[in-house]
């Protein structure tokens, strides 16, 4: 089966990017496809790369970016939601006049059209959440 | 892209307090401009979001509730909202914006986009989606 994964919540103030993580990863143990990850609202922050969790806790967005190099995960980033909350990619800062990047390396920053097409593509679409 | 897919948008949240209702109407408003056959669902406090009459001024927010009144313009047309959530906030129709859209197969009459349905309803109406995102 082919699925698409929508996160709709930060990390560590929500479980819902670890919930996600932990059911794509048994999705692909068994042979099922991941067509994309879809982050929004406050799950795009799951893609910053500047952030520093106690060494003690998991890593939440470099278990994503290990994910994404093993299994060529196409992770997407909300624009809109991103653009908002301060996540930004270089075209994005260049575009912007901001002075720094901070997307992680797996991540890509699209627009909302990628969770329609997601929709339309994918067998089921699961969102983790509140 | 021939595939249409029934897209369900489900609204369980109160207009303002929390972004969901407003990041859910980008997501519609985007959506519409790949031709599927999109519904929305208004549950919970997410009734409150049809409401007439929102003045968010003293909050600084904005208050896009005027772009309900637009969605017949997208051609997103069914708004089915809870019947149970609505008594249980004391809400009846009348509270609610009066949202149409134009029925270009019937002379362009203006029909009413809401849609009130029991709780079981909703289930029925779920039910028969292939895709649904909850906001």
């Amino acid at each position: 089966m082919k699925f698409g994964i929508v996160v709709s919540e930060g990390p560590y103030t929500h479980q819902a990017s670890d919930s996600a993580y932990n059911f794509v990863k048994a999705a692909l143990a068994t042979g099922h496809e991941v067509s994309r990850v879809f982050f929004y609202h406050d799950g795009v922050n799951v893609g910053t790369r500047l952030s520093i969790p106690p060494q003690d806790d998991r890593q939440i967005q470099e278990q994503w970016t290990a994910l994404a190099k093993e299994h060529e995960l196409d992770l997407v980033i909300c624009i809109a939601a991103a653009q908002r909350r301060g996540l930004l990619d270089q075209n994005e800062a260049d575009r912007q006049g901001k002075d720094a990047n901070n997307i992680a390396d797996g991540f890509r920053i699209s627009g909302l059209g990628q969770l329609i097409e997601m929709g339309i593509q994918a067998d089921r679409t699961i969102t983790f959440g509140d | 892209m021939s595939i249409v897919k029934k897209f369900l948008y489900v609204n369980r949240k109160a207009p303002y307090g929390t972004i969901y209702a407003q990041e859910a109407l980008e997501v519609v408003l985007i959506g519409a401009a790949f031709d599927q056959d999109v519904s929305m669902a208004f549950l919970d406090d997410g009734v409150f979001q049809l409401t007439k009459g929102q003045d968010t001024k003293e909050a600084g927010l904005k208050n896009f509730s005027p772009t309900f009144r637009a969605l017949g313009d997208y051609e997103v047309t069914k708004l089915y909202v809870e019947q149970e959530s609505l008594d249980e906030r004391g809400l009846t129709l009348d509270d609610l914006q009066d949202i149409q859209w134009e029925d270009e197969d019937d002379d362009y009459a203006e029909k009413p986009s809401i849609i009130v349905v029991s709780r079981a309803g909703m289930a029925d109406v779920m039910a028969d989606q292939d895709v649904v995102l909850s906001f």
